[in-house]
């Protein structure tokens, strides 16, 4: 039997199931377009952030000397607008209707969800704000202030709680592998984050244990609360829109598992040949290798599902979006093995590379997986259509040149910098001025990255007042039957 | 998920591994190293800082310093860390006893900061350079923290405290003194106090030459 069966009802009447999915949406609708807007508001807010720190690389004198606008709080803004903002609420969101869609129920008590979204901003907010006043840790991925935590994981468990509940209330009928993902990070997220502000944030362990949970904390934040948000969404929506089961159950749970018993061990990948336990960085070693496990398997079974389906990429904006981020997901995990490699570490470690890596993983894989399910959502949730196809393209031209090109320039100018850095004859100066070029071409790709979300977010505030109605078909990139009014 | 109970307990148990194995091991074993008296001096090793100094990783951590700048030695021969002379010896978790908060880094957009008060001893340097980098080091990408320094009218004589020194563009016009705040003079005295010049029982230092 084929997973994506599972999604498929055994018997009741096609009827049924049509007014089955229009009350799950009609329930979902409030909260998750909610959550879609907020994540949208922080990608722009994120965009400018990380655009400021970008070029104040390059050009120092940029907005110099003004104490909330130094590059060491506009940074952590940066990761923290698009990892808890952008990167969450559009998981939370996504994941909120799959969850709905796939245990078969309506959304149990959707506005105490919006509350609970309400709050999450909110808390978001206050540690914003908390780090470009100075209040930040500046321990990377948790920098926010200890106020700002509390409300943030307050809002987390009663979010999670309703969705938990929604697992224990679901139809009888095979669960799907996107539903092990989602209910892992409900799990996942509180653990680690609770875990990581009670020892470093709250009531800090002694400093020779911090930098190991710290690490622990950076790397599970990733792997297991960004990673299954995506993954869930990928293999919900490539089969989903081709109209094609899963091509395999098991190698899907395989995937799973191998990354849930693997992602903590690779925690002294981000410290190797430093002051850590001597056994934590051939662990991690280890771990990098054995992690191509989980990644082969999703790359091999989302690429033998689309087998015979490529052309649809050619139309559907849902599946074009969802098939660059999971192709970037297996594109991820080879620098990151490599980065867990001794010899290659001592290099690249400490350079833009490991910027170049982490866009790779949150924009190329996650963000616009992300981007290929609100295409996918949003309109069964509006009941309308998104209003321009020309939109959508540029989008995705802006954000696939501005990523590509910004992860080759970080990439390359990182390991010219490293090869510096490493070299005992070289002086400081060189790693600086080999690195700066490549600064520039990614403050550039910056400007394609805003200019694409500018585009996106334009889009759909016009999907939330006026989308397109009584149109039958969705809005197709490309296609005799795609209609392509022009932007007004 | 014949309700997801099995489901929850197996995700429990797998998360369970890795977080009893990093962090558990980490706050049981590396939270109770303690530092330890060294019999020629009678001191501890690794030397506790000064209120001030610790007051300074507060401004330090404020300003996000550790965005640019690591704070570790790494081991030879896998990296190039002590041939390139940036500490005596490689850095251990003890080391990180000294502060409350340990900041080993990420990056090296900046230079490694462990043994920047041997290698910068001069509180006035690190004031210039902070007040605006470029005045220091020309091709300096780093940002100026003018923030945490006063313009003053210069009342009678110059100031003890006063930057000397200073040109360029916010150097300060005749008859006026950048004076560093509390919290600029807590940020140097952190600088200072960055020395990894003792010995650890894991650590010795290299016979002299």
């Amino acid at each position: 039997m084929n997973a994506a069966q599972a999604s498929v009802p055994k018997n009741p009447s096609e009827s049924e199931e049509i007014s089955l999915r229009l009350e799950i949406d009609r329930s979902a609708r409030v909260p998750v377009l909610f959550a879609f807007a907020c994540a949208i508001f922080w990608l722009l807010a994120g965009s400018l952030l990380g655009l400021a720190s970008a070029w104040k690389l390059t050009c120092p004198w940029l907005l110099d000397g003004i104490p909330w606008l130094t590059f060491g709080r506009l940074r952590p803004a940066h990761l923290c607008a698009v990892a808890y903002g952008w990167a969450s609420l559009s998981g939370i969101g996504a994941g909120l209707w799959m969850t709905a869609r796939l245990c078969r129920i309506p959304t149990i008590e959707p506005r105490l969800i919006t509350v609970s979204i309400c709050l999450w901003n909110l808390g978001l907010t206050t540690g914003l704000l908390g780090i470009l006043t100075g209040g930040g840790n500046s321990r990377e991925w948790l920098e926010m202030p200890g106020y700002a935590s509390h409300i943030l994981i307050a809002a987390f468990l009663l979010l999670a709680g309703w969705m938990l509940a929604m697992f224990f209330k679901r139809a009888p009928v095979a669960p799907y592998i996107s539903e092990y993902y989602l209910l892992a990070a409900l799990l996942w997220f509180p653990w680690i984050y609770a875990t990581a502000n009670m020892l470093l944030v709250w009531r800090p362990v002694p400093g020779p244990a911090q930098p190991a949970v710290h690490w622990w904390f950076a790397q599970n934040f990733y792997s297991l609360w960004i990673v299954p948000l995506g993954l869930a969404s990928a293999f919900y929506l490539i089969p989903k829109i081709l109209g094609v089961p899963l091509h395999s159950k098991r190698l899907a749970s395989l995937g799973f598992w191998s990354l849930a018993a693997l992602a903590a061990w690779s925690t002294g990948q981000h410290m190797i040949g430093g002051p850590l336990p001597s056994w934590m960085a051939p662990a991690a070693t280890a771990a990098g290798i054995l992690s191509l496990v989980p990644v082969a398997t999703v790359a091999a079974n989302l690429h033998l599902t689309m087998r015979g389906h490529f052309d649809k990429l050619l139309t559907s904006p849902s599946l074009r979006f969802t098939v660059f981020g999971a192709v970037a997901y297996t594109a991820t995990a080879l620098p990151g093995t490599l980065l867990a490699l001794p010899s290659f570490n001592a290099v690249a470690h400490f350079t833009d590379f490991t910027i170049g890596h982490s866009h790779l993983g949150m924009y190329a894989f996650f963000s616009m997986v992300m981007f290929g399910a609100i295409y996918f959502i949003a309109p069964r949730l509006t009941g309308g259509e998104w209003p321009s196809a020309p939109l959508i393209r540029w989008h995705f031209r802006l954000s696939a040149s501005g990523i590509v090109l910004m992860v080759m320039a970080l990439s390359l100018g990182g390991l010219l910098q490293g090869l510096a850095l490493a070299d005992p004859d070289a002086a400081f100066k060189t790693s600086v001025a080999f690195a700066s070029p490549f600064r520039w071409i990614r403050g550039l790709a910056g400007f394609l990255l805003l200019a694409g979300h500018v585009l996106f977010a334009w889009h759909f505030v016009r999907m939330l007042v006026s989308p397109l109605r009584g149109q039958a078909i969705p809005t197709l990139l490309t296609g005799s039957d795609a209609r392509d009014p022009a932007i007004p | 998920m014949r309700g997801p109970t099995v489901t929850l307990f197996a995700l429990t148990t797998v998360f369970f591994a890795g977080w009893a194995g990093i962090v558990g091991y980490s706050s049981l074993v590396l939270g109770h190293l303690r530092s330890i008296p060294d019999e020629e001096t009678g001191n501890f090793l690794p030397p506790g800082a000064s209120g001030l100094a610790i007051e300074g990783q507060r401004i330090f951590v404020a300003n996000g310093c550790v965005y640019c700048h690591s704070q570790q030695v790494r081991q030879s021969p896998l990296t190039t860390d002590l041939q390139k002379e940036l500490g005596l010896r490689a850095t251990v978790p003890r080391d990180y006893l000294r502060f409350p908060a340990a900041f080993p880094g990420t990056m090296r957009t900046g230079p490694d900061l462990t043994n920047v008060g041997l290698r910068k001893p001069d509180a006035n340097w690190h004031h210039r350079h902070l007040y605006e980098p470029r005045v220091v080091t020309p091709w300096s990408i780093m940002p100026a923290f003018r923030h945490l320094y006063d313009l003053r009218l210069i009342q009678g004589q110059t100031s003890q405290i006063a930057v000397l020194g200073l040109s360029g563009p916010h150097a300060p016009a005749a008859g006026f003194e950048v004076v560093p705040t509390g919290e600029a003079l807590a940020l140097v005295a952190y600088l200072l106090s960055l020395q990894q010049n003792y010995p650890l029982p894991d650590a010795p230092l290299p016979a002299a030459k």
